[in-house]
């Protein structure tokens, strides 16, 4: 009897022990806000390519999810707003690798938004892997990126490999050609950097491939100001299209000086910069024609949204190529944890390699961590508009070709 | 007097056993934060062991620093660790004795400039043999070191470092180069030859910076030369050096702890105005602390030791 009632109390004990347990953890656990970190170069040389690309998106994308209450987590039943803790990482790896440490191991983050460019997401790539972070870039192209996605499978690779911008670019050209509109000699200048290397390098394979000759190929160091010699043997070589991989202030220069000298290519592609707000501040009609990476959709309602509301968030309009992939993927980041209906990072990545997602450019499902056929590869100013000319895919504009000659 | 040595030389034993353990007990971002330390500590001690004496002002730390890291990219993944360590060391010596043949006549402010040119020139080296040779420009790096390791790797490193500078300080090389710190004409009167000397030095100086970019090239998985060749942390070493002082070989090991830590703060509450706070930073040390906190702290000593002396 005196056994039975110790027993008995036992298990009561261990009952109510065991039930309230659950109870007061999950009401006590409910977390005041979700920590969302970022390292991104807000000084040094990447911090124009952060600021145009990634730091409004990140900012908007707060904004509209606290707007709303939070993030909706099942485990709590209710929404938890986000909490922004964020670094300089001054353009410098080492300072990227420690920040994103110092986000995961001192200031505890639930989650971590990728820095800005190539070098600096590979950098920390090791990091968010061993922690077991998403990392979902949106600014860096490298050619490893399938070989990569494998290495780390947390990480995902928005904007792909440089062949694919090439392999684009090549088959408009074939058609364009095929239709008697260029001939096939074509004109390529490229920065000594890592974008204009890597692009100039597939596109030399390419166009060969495609039996395109290259009257005029060279490259000229980051920082050129004077493109004058360049555009002079560029219009001497008789190609009917010009190819840059610039950055911007090459860009700009490039295209000025096609200008002044009345240097008018069938097909004029040029590099970073022809996708920003600034091209066609810069040039008005004349930016007509001249192609790049990137493009918009001209009829996606969706989209224009989204450029009205960075356009009220910073004054200017977002980049017609990466601008609009971060805050879909930003967008999907949030589907995925709401899904997920708690903050269980390793559930996290695999709905976001497995699911479909509702974004701004439309929905976008994942194969082998990088979104197949879900944007512009390619795009072109059209009627003050950076419509996508490639791939063949709904909403497709038509290229104009030859491009309008100059106005002075 | 060697009683106080053996006390000394435990006592620095059980300093290196004790750092020795610091990746066993800190988490991932201390450990980061040690390292950053460590690899700025050999740093500004290898650049110490050069300009300290000499008073030859040298920016060029990147460069070798940079070579270091690029070393492992090219052969990291083909060849054995200690190998790409003995290449790494080798190539910085090699071409700091090139470099230093040919400019260490130079003095004051040219040899700054030139120092400053020189890890430019390396940078439009590099990126000329990329572009123009193996068409591409950057280079990753995959190779399995842990953070715990490349710490021990940069602490076995500064033991070195600083067994050397004691090594030198002691020998004749030592003795010549304070006299050329003082007056290099005098130098050369009495029969030093100041050339040699300089070089020497420089070389040494150079490969272990050269070590130290190759140790913790691995942290990055991907480098550029715009990534391996940051005028920045040229400058950041100058600064360390200076704050601590280096008039003494231990002296940067007191400014690169507070710098490092400072940076840190300031990166963490202020991240949008982190260069005018280092900029302020930088004012205030060399306007308020011209000879470095072990200066300072020996100036204290001294007018303690003389107000004493006046009282009896």
């Amino acid at each position: 009897m005196n056994l039975n009632k110790k027993l008995l109390f036992g298990l009561a004990a261990a009952a109510a022990l065991g039930l309230s347990a659950p109870m007061l953890s999950a009401q006590d656990a409910a977390p005041k806000s979700i920590k969302i970190g970022y390292a991104i170069s807000k000084t040094g040389p990447n911090a124009g390519g952060a600021n145009i690309t990634q730091i409004p998106n990140y900012q908007l994308w707060v904004q509209e999810v606290n707007a709303k209450g939070g993030l909706m987590l099942k485990q709590y039943g209710k929404r938890i707003p986000i909490e922004v803790i964020e670094y300089d990482d001054r353009s410098n790896s080492e300072e990227a690798v420690r920040a994103v440490e110092r986000l995961i191991e001192q200031d505890k983050v639930d989650l971590l938004l990728p820095p800005w460019g190539t070098g600096i997401n590979l950098a920390v790539g090791p990091t968010f892997n061993k922690h077991g972070y998403p990392q979902m870039t949106f600014s860096a192209v490298t050619d490893r990126a399938p070989e990569l996605a494998k290495r780390w499978p947390n990480s995902f690779w928005f904007l792909g490999t440089s062949k694919q911008y090439i392999d684009a670019l090549v088959d408009l050209l074939v058609k364009l050609r095929k239709e008697g509109k260029i001939n096939d000699q074509i004109a390529m200048v490229s920065v000594a950097d890592g974008f204009g290397i890597d692009l100039s390098k597939a596109a030399r394979a390419g166009f060969e491939k495609a039996g395109f000759k290259l009257a005029f190929d060279k490259s000229y160091p980051v920082g050129t100001q004077d493109m004058a010699p360049v555009i002079g043997e560029a219009q001497r070589s008789k190609a009917d299209t010009f190819v840059a991989f610039s950055y911007p202030p090459d860009t700009v220069a490039l295209v000025e000086q096609s200008r002044l000298t009345s240097y008018a290519p069938k097909v004029m592609f040029t590099g970073v910069g022809t996708f920003f707000p600034l091209f066609p501040q810069r040039f008005g009609e004349n930016a007509e024609g001249v192609m790049s990476l990137g493009g918009w959709s001209k009829d996606n309602k969706a989209t224009m949204e989204y450029r009205e509301k960075i356009r009220k968030l910073v004054n200017r309009d977002p980049d017609y190529w990466g601008s609009q992939i971060g805050y879909s993927s930003l967008q999907m980041l949030e589907q995925a944890i709401e899904r997920v209906g708690k903050i269980d990072r390793a559930a996290i990545i695999k709905e976001l390699q497995t699911g479909t997602f509702d974004t701004v450019i439309g929905k976008i499902k994942l194969e082998n961590n990088m979104p197949k056929d879900a944007f512009w590869l390619l795009g072109q100013w059209q009627d003050g508009l950076y419509v996508g000319v490639a791939p063949q895919r709904p909403g497709v504009a038509d290229l104009r070709v030859p491009k309008a000659p100059w106005k002075k | 007097m060697s009683i106080r040595n053996s006390a000394f030389s435990a006592a620095m034993i059980a300093l290196i056993v004790l750092l020795a353990f610091v990746p066993l007990v800190t988490n991932g971002y201390q450990l980061s934060l040690a390292i950053n330390i460590m690899s700025y500590m050999v740093l500004a001690t290898a650049w110490t062991l050069f300009s300290g004496p000499t008073r030859y002002v040298s920016l060029a730390t990147v460069a070798f620093f940079g070579i270091g890291a690029y070393t492992v990219a090219v052969l990291g993944e083909e060849l054995s660790w200690p190998l790409v360590l003995a290449i790494a060391f080798s190539i910085g010596f090699a071409l700091s004795l090139i470099v230093g043949l040919s400019t260490l006549r130079l003095s004051g402010v040219y040899f700054v400039i030139f120092t400053f040119g020189l890890a430019e020139l390396v940078r439009q080296l590099v990126t000329w043999y990329e572009v123009n040779v193996t068409r591409t420009l950057g280079r990753y790096i995959f190779i399995d070191v842990t953070h715990a390791q490349i710490y021990w790797q940069l602490l076995a490193l500064a033991v070195i470092v600083f067994i050397s500078g004691w090594l030198i300080q002691r020998s004749k090389l030592g003795l010549a180069l304070r006299v050329i710190g003082d007056d290099e004409a005098v130098a050369r009167h009495v029969g030093i030859n100041t050339t040699l000397a300089k070089v020497v030095l420089f070389a040494f100086s150079a490969s272990f910076m050269t070590l130290a970019g190759a140790i913790m090239a691995p942290r990055w998985t991907y480098i550029d030369p715009a990534i391996a060749f940051n005028p920045v942390v040229s400058f950041q070493v100058l600064i360390m050096a200076l704050l601590g002082g280096v008039h003494r070989l231990y002296g940067p090991v007191f400014g690169v702890i507070p710098l490092v830590i400072l940076f840190e703060v300031l990166l963490a509450k202020f991240p949008n105005h982190f260069s005018i706070m280092v900029g302020i930073a930088f004012l205030l040390i060399v306007y308020a602390i011209p000879r470095g906190i072990v200066g300072l702290v020996e100036g204290m000593q001294f007018s303690l030791h003389k107000a004493k002396g006046a009282k009896a």
